[in-house]
């Protein structure tokens, strides 16, 4: 029971982690037609400021907010220097191109930080284990990135169905052209969209490092995840996006926590055991095949028209 | 009458809160020309689409001789026999005016999982291409790219397309739009000939042309049909004057 | 009658010549390396190839064909490791499987358009890595070695260099002409009407999706061989081979060599390869270049070099 709880807290956790990064994604591509690969490298690259920047200043709460707006420069700069020249071609062009950012960053970092990864260390008030239910403990930290990620999560619901800004994004997603004819300043909305997603993509991975190492590609896995996500939950929907999010952090974790002692039940323990990693594995890619034969637009596509 | 070949009973068609096709319900006999004019926004393409598959309707249903094909997609429509002619345009501009024609030829002889023969030297197809091409005045123009001819020769084009998909049943969405005035009568001309062959459906803007080839006629507005008859009966409808003609009054008192 | 003398057929000609003569340069200079280099340079032109029949003619972008490299190896892996050393089996296999694995994927994926193509593309292609990944039996992570390379009795020994060669090199123009036949064909035409314009192909009597199903399962299968060669040139396969970068790359070999032309991806194959070896002799760190140049391409280099040679012989 102890065990359920804690893998399900997990799977929340990581499913919250997808949210922000699919949030960005999902925003970009809604709002500008524009996919963004290197929205992973974005995610690495706020792991490796906070380590830095958590590293200098010797504070955890300081490094991490230098790390978000760190990304969320990166972000602006990179959207004004190299991808505000793409929007309106081809994928293919949005893909080719952020597919050489990708090579860019990763040996980029491997330049300025070497091969070998960092560690992002934690301040001791959040390693304690918390007791969340009588006699149920869980990490203080995890119990954070929940905190944390549904904050963001409302503060972006906010955003998004409550102000001006919020309603050009919408406005944006299910239907370009519209925005366009209400005469809006484009290109600062644009500008501002993208580094709104690369300070999510980046507070992602930042509250990600000290769970596990900061390290070159650590974006690119999580990346696939989270267009497992935006093609589940329909793309430019952010309602969408954080169900899920949550759905394929959760059935991800379980699937992996649960899926060996599931199969050792009908199958001997040797087939089980065989059989069990390639099956959690494949879990969530399963989802996803069934949703696309069940829903091609995905579960909660963006209202159209 | 005869089984009509097209019959579309109560169809209706909601784009979020708007009604773009309410409730339609007409008849085309074979071998009539059937114009549907209307002003603009009034559903023409809208029902055409619906005809060929590209728009699925709410409810109602569409029959081509007898056969229920609402549900159908487009490609089994087409081998049902019905063909459209873009509004807009819609060719393979990388393509010559002879490979369009010839690859509707090609939908309808025979499968096309064949991945060896080289298709450009199906004497055949070619042959059905330059017999299509030749029907619309193109047979000059048959090796050119289509991105190169000019718009008219471009609506010939459509045309020459559907032909060859050797259809019973000829939907054409406003063939004489953005044409001059020669390439005009040229097209009414090319329509005199096919009418003698085909079941038309015609939607066109151009009411001097209606009124010389229909042989019936409805009239769309905001998707409803307000009046269906003879050009004669049409012209003198009241309710098409109030709705719809008054606005031409040139043409009403030329005829 | 057009000029078949202009710069586009000159590369072609020049490029042929050079890979059918390749291997008496290596032999007559003692240069072994060059051999070796070009050998995977010709097979993964073949995935290049496939990738381009699905991309440049049936306008798919699919991001997972490295999927097909892996499937490939990995069956001709698996076969060795389990005793079956006879390549009249594992060939076929490698074939079968990577046309299996298309057509799953290919069913689902053309499900969709446009960017969600791509996306599930790539993340079916993930799911094969992981798999591949998770296979404790054939090595996991790290792999699993092939002691012996597929035999093919007294026919060819692909132990020997040269003959692994040529071998390759038969499948590669073996592909390419096959690919030829194929567009020209009557499913050609329509798989190019329907990249073109799949409205009017529908409404002309054509089934768009059965047309691009088809094209993905050949495009699939033809990488599968790929696969097969690949596994037996380096005598290793593992999930490596499909990480999603691999299929990032083969989209930036077809693209460099101009998409939509036979032997375009061949070209940009050699390119890119070459440009990778030489920039990683001059630094560790040759992304830091390749990247940008990528940008620099699509900003401004559309249609590959293909594309630019077209230009020049148009004057």
């Amino acid at each position: 029971m102890l065990v359920v709880v804690e893998q399900f807290l997990n799977g929340l956790q990581f499913g919250l982690l997808l949210f922000l990064l699919a949030a960005g994604l999902t925003l970009v591509f809604g709002i500008m037609d524009f996919v963004n690969l290197a929205h992973g490298s974005l995610y690495m690259m706020g792991a490796y400021f906070a380590a830095t920047f958590v590293a200098w200043t010797n504070s955890f709460i300081l490094g991490v907010f230098m790390a978000l707006g760190a990304t969320l420069l990166l972000g602006v700069v990179l959207e004004f220097v190299a991808l505000r020249h793409l929007y309106g071609r081809d994928h293919l062009d949005h893909v080719l191109a952020t597919f050489g950012l990708i090579l860019f960053f990763n040996d980029a970092v491997r330049l300025i930080w070497g091969p070998a990864g960092l560690v992002l260390p934690l301040p001791s008030w959040l390693t304690m284990p918390v007791q969340i239910l009588p006699g149920v403990y869980y990490p203080a930290y995890r119990l954070s990135i929940i905190v944390v990620a549904l904050l963001v999560a409302a503060l972006l619901y906010w955003v998004v169905m409550r102000t001006r800004v919020g309603m050009l994004i919408r406005a944006g997603a299910s239907n370009r052209e519209m925005i366009g004819a209400l005469g809006i300043n484009i290109k600062l909305l644009f500008t501002l969209v993208f580094g709104l997603g690369a300070a999510l993509a980046g507070l992602a991975g930042l509250m990600q490092a000290p769970i596990l190492t900061v390290q070159i590609g650590m974006g690119e896995n999580i990346l696939i995840l989270a267009f497992v996500i935006i093609v589940i939950g329909g793309i430019g929907s952010i309602r969408g996006a954080f169900l899920a999010a949550i759905f394929v952090g959760l059935i991800d974790t379980l699937g992996r926590a649960f899926l060996p002692d599931l199969l050792r039940m009908v199958l001997s323990s040797t087939a089980a055991s065989t059989a069990a990693p390639a099956l959690s594995s494949m879990l969530i890619y399963l989802l996803m095949a069934i949703v696309l034969v069940v829903r091609p637009e995905g579960l909660f596509p963006a209202a159209k028209r | 009458m005869a089984e009509p070949l097209l019959r579309i009973a109560n169809l209706t068609l909601r784009f979020g809160g708007l009604v773009a096709t309410d409730n339609l319900s007409m008849e085309v006999a074979p071998g009539e020309l059937h114009a549907i004019i209307g002003p603009n926004g009034a559903g023409k393409t809208t029902l055409i689409s619906q005809l060929t598959g590209q728009l699925m309707p709410n409810s109602g249903a569409i029959y081509v001789a007898g056969q229920d094909i609402t549900r159908l997609p487009s490609y089994e429509r087409s081998a049902l026999g019905l063909a459209r002619s873009f509004q807009i345009t819609s060719l393979l501009r990388d393509f010559t005016a002879a490979d369009n024609v010839a690859l509707a030829a090609q939908a309808h002889a025979g499968h096309s999982f064949r991945f060896w023969a080289d298709a450009r030297k199906e004497q055949p197809l070619r042959e059905a291409a330059r017999a299509a091409l030749k029907r619309v005045g193109l047979e000059e123009r048959a090796d050119v790219l289509v991105s190169e001819l000019s718009h008219g020769e471009q609506r010939e084009l459509e045309l020459a397309v559907a032909l060859a998909t050797r259809p019973q049943l000829l939907l054409l969405d406003e063939p004489m739009a953005g044409l001059g005035v020669t390439e005009s009568q040229r097209m009414v001309a090319l329509l005199k000939e096919l009418r003698k062959e085909f079941t038309i459906v015609l939607v066109e803007h151009d009411m001097e042309a209606v009124f010389a080839l229909a042989d019936r006629i409805t009239v769309l507005v905001y998707g409803r049909v307000i009046a269906s008859g003879k050009p004669d009966e049409i012209r003198s409808d009241e309710e098409v004057k109030r709705a719809y003609l008054g606005e031409q009054h040139a043409v009403t008192s030329q005829g | 009658m057009k000029s078949l003398l202009n710069p586009r057929n000159a590369v072609v000609a020049l490029v042929i010549a050079g890979l059918l003569l390749l291997p008496v340069y290596s032999a007559v200079s003692g240069n072994l390396f060059i051999l070796t280099m070009f050998t995977r340079i010709v097979i993964l032109a073949l995935a290049a190839a496939s990738l381009n029949l699905i991309m440049g003619y049936g306008g798919m972008m699919s991001f997972g064909h490295a999927a097909y490299l892996g499937i490939g190896g990995y069956a001709v892996g698996i076969l060795a490791f389990e005793g079956i050393g006879s390549g009249f089996i594992q060939w076929p296999v490698a074939l079968i499987a990577s046309a299996l694995f298309a057509l799953v994927i290919g069913s689902l994926s053309l499900r969709t358009r446009g960017v969600y193509f791509i996306m599930i593309t790539l993340a079916f292609a993930q799911m094969a890595y992981y798999v591949a990944s998770a296979l404790s039996r054939y090595g996991a992570d790290d792999g699993l070695t092939i002691y012996k390379r597929s035999s093919f009795g007294p026919l060819v020994d692909l132990s020997n260099r040269t003959q692994f060669y040529y071998v390759c090199l038969a499948c590669l123009f073996g592909g390419i002409y096959l690919i030829r036949r194929i567009v020209n064909s009557r499913f050609g035409l329509v798989l190019q009407g329907v990249r073109s314009n799949e409205q009017r192909m529908q409404a002309i009597g054509f089934n768009a999706n059965r047309y691009r199903l088809v094209c993905f399962v050949i495009s699939g299968t033809i990488c599968g061989l790929s696969g097969a060669l690949l596994a037996n040139n380096t005598d290793f396969v593992s999930p490596a081979v499909m990480y999603w970068t691999r299929s990032g790359d083969l989209m930036v070999m077809v693209i460099l060599g101009g998409m939509g032309s036979l032997f375009g991806p061949v070209i940009g194959t050699i390119v890119f390869l070459v440009l990778e070896e030489l920039l990683s002799q001059v630094t560790e760190y040759w992304a830091l270049i390749m990247g940008p140049l990528l940008l620099l391409i699509v900003l401004f280099a559309r249609g590959g070099i293909m594309g630019l040679l077209g230009r020049f012989s148009r004057g």
